[in-house]
């Protein structure tokens, strides 16, 4: 059945258990998304040092799609290089954008890769791609932050 | 049960795409009603022969093809004119509700000072804790344009309007009283004759957004005794693409255009300009003539099922439905629990499912619902949830659609392993 295809094992697992979820006090950026069409919401903090993931942590309500695809990209990009992360989320992006032709790669997206099936349901790739987008915009900010500093 | 003159199972063949397959090969379920109706093939086939028969620019040619056009989308106004009780040259063609909505606020703003219609700081504008974002924002933008202060009638834990207190609100200042007759949420119906007469104690002008009530049960404007009134064609049978404002002839006759160009002139120089009567001041360009035709077929097809059937329909499946799904565990409906004016909208939370993932494992049955805030962000505040699952009725749902639905809950609260 579809339905299994898109809420796998994993994705439910971190729905009901999320990753870093809750604000931790560090952060060097604060960022708050919302999806408009749905008011899903997340606030996810955010710290870089040296160029690395040093910090992220979020707090949202939203479908299990979005509330775990969040968990499992704070999974992916803490304790990376900035530029990793962008490789992890450029690739990931490409999968939602796949209309279920991608599998997606393992050994990049990790527990990511069970959200392939979301590809297949236009209307919830921008679920999955919530707190991706809110990372990508803290990361911009703390950057350029950083760079003014 | 007592059954009524309509038979939802027959009119359903009248609906082409009441016939395509679903994901896995399901029926389709359509309780969606509340955002777009579907199209009997009579509403579709009055479209495409406008175009394929008739289509020209009304108003301008002096061949057959525009007086037939011509012909065509007057005769259409005046369905639209029967079907309100309002007379032909109060209708006004527009895109949707929502432009309507916005037409009146700019129209507003488009007001002299110390004309009736012109607002200025000290003056407020009132509206309900209930309504859709296309009554809300105009009038907040309106408010914030012209220094007027926007108050709202808050709402009831039920989910109706708290008229104990309505004297304290629409008092003194109150220039404009807009509200909707039907919630697109809660499916509340609100008392338009107490708004009403609080709004003509203090000479304010009511706008009622219909587009929740018209399309289901029958309105007389004369009766509602509101100013203006604005609702969607799509929402009724109709096309995508056309609205109604209509307003009291006195009420046109003052208000300022919102849309200038063709058409709803009088007269032009290089440096002005005189306007048309409404209905033409206010329908300016060519306007969407087929839009027009399309409507005006939905609203005879209405007609001639009698929208007092229509409306006791709907009763029975919204009766049928609050029975079934109150009383499932984990369910909650947001809005009143007794069929007791109240529309056949039914909004709901389950309890640890988020509405679209309840909306996914629907539509997995074929079941399409509408998810999320429904454009009544405010009103999910107030309920501090973060939206619902709203199914909404038309006069081609029958009760097994309602069965159906429950069936889905079920296997949502299986499949997520809740309830
Ligand atoms: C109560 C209410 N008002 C206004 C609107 C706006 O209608 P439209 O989007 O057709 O302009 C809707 C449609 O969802 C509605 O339900």
């Amino acid at each position: 059945m579809e339905l299994n295809s898109l809420y796998q094992e994993v994705i439910l697992d971190h729905y009901k258990r999320p990753h870093h979820k809750g604000l931790s006090e560090l952060k060097d950026i604060q960022v708050h998304h919302v999806n408009p069409s749905c008011g899903d919401e997340v606030t996810l903090n955010l710290s870089i040092s040296g160029g690395i993931v040093s910090d992220i942590s979020w707090d949202g309500v939203g479908c299990s799609i979005s509330q775990a695809s969040t968990s499992i990209m704070t999974d992916l990009v803490l304790g990376q290089t900035v530029a990793h992360a962008y490789k992890i989320l450029d690739n990931f992006s490409e999968l939602m954008a796949s209309k279920g032709t991608m599998v997606g790669d393992e050994a990049l997206l990790d527990d990511a890769v069970a959200l392939a099936g979301v590809s297949k349901f236009p209307a919830r790739v921008k679920c999955a791609l919530l707190g991706w987008m809110a990372f990508k915009d803290a990361s911009v900010q703390a950057i350029d932050g950083s760079e003014k500093a | 049960m007592k059954t009524t003159a309509l038979n939802a199972q027959v009119l359903k063949a009248d609906f082409p795409i009441l016939q395509r397959e679903m994901r896995g090969g399901k029926k389709l379920t359509y309780l969606d009603s509340g955002a777009t109706s579907q199209k009997p093939l009579s509403v579709i086939d009055a479209q495409s022969n406008f175009y394929k028969t008739k289509n020209a620019a009304v108003h301008r040619g002096a061949h057959l093809l525009a007086e037939e056009a011509d012909e065509a989308y007057e005769g259409a106004r005046k369905i639209v004119a029967d079907f309100l009780g309002a007379h032909v040259d109060e209708v006004i063609f527009t895109k949707s509700a929502t432009e309507s909505l916005n037409a009146i606020a700019y129209s507003f703003g488009n007001a002299e000072a110390g004309s009736k219609f012109a607002l200025k700081k000290g003056d407020s504008i009132v509206v309900t804790e209930m309504e859709h974002h296309a009554n809300l924002i105009p009038w907040q933008q309106l408010a914030r344009r012209t220094g007027a202060t926007l108050k709202w009638i808050p709402i009831t834990d039920e989910g109706r309007l708290d008229y104990s207190i309505l004297d304290g609100i629409i008092d003194s200042t109150t220039r404009v009283v807009a509200f909707t007759h039907q919630s697109n949420v809660l499916g509340t119906i609100n008392d338009v004759s107490k708004l009403v007469e609080a709004a003509k104690k203090v000479s304010a002008i009511t706008v009622l957004d219909a587009c929740q009530s018209a399309p289901h049960f029958a309105i007389d404007v004369k009766k509602l005794g509101v100013d203006l009134l604005a609702f969607s064609g799509h929402k009724a049978l109709g096309p995508t693409g056309i609205g109604i404002l209509w307003g009291r002839s006195e009420i046109l006759e003052e208000m300022e255009p919102f849309l200038f160009g063709g058409s709803m002139i009088e007269t032009v120089t290089m440096t002005d300009a005189t306007w048309a009567r409404a209905p033409r001041k206010f329908e300016a360009g060519v306007p969407n003539m087929a839009g027009a035709v399309g409507l005006g077929a939905a609203l005879e097809y209405l007609t001639s099922l009698g929208m007092e059937n229509v409306h006791a329909w709907e009763m029975e499946l919204t009766q049928y439905a609050l029975d079934k799904i109150s009383n499932m565990p984990g369910l909650k409906v947001i809005g009143p629990l007794d069929a007791v004016d109240r529309g056949a909208v039914i909004s709901f939370t389950v309890e640890g499912i988020h509405p679209h993932d309840v909306g996914q494992v629907l539509d997995q049955h074929g079941i399409a619902v509408r998810t999320g805030h429904h454009c009544a962000w405010p009103l999910m505040k107030k309920f501090g949830i973060a939206g619902t699952t709203r199914a909404s009725f038309y006069i081609y749902n029958t009760l097994e659609d309602i069965d159906n639905l429950v069936v889905g809950i079920k296997s949502a609260q299986e499949f997520f392993k809740v309830g």
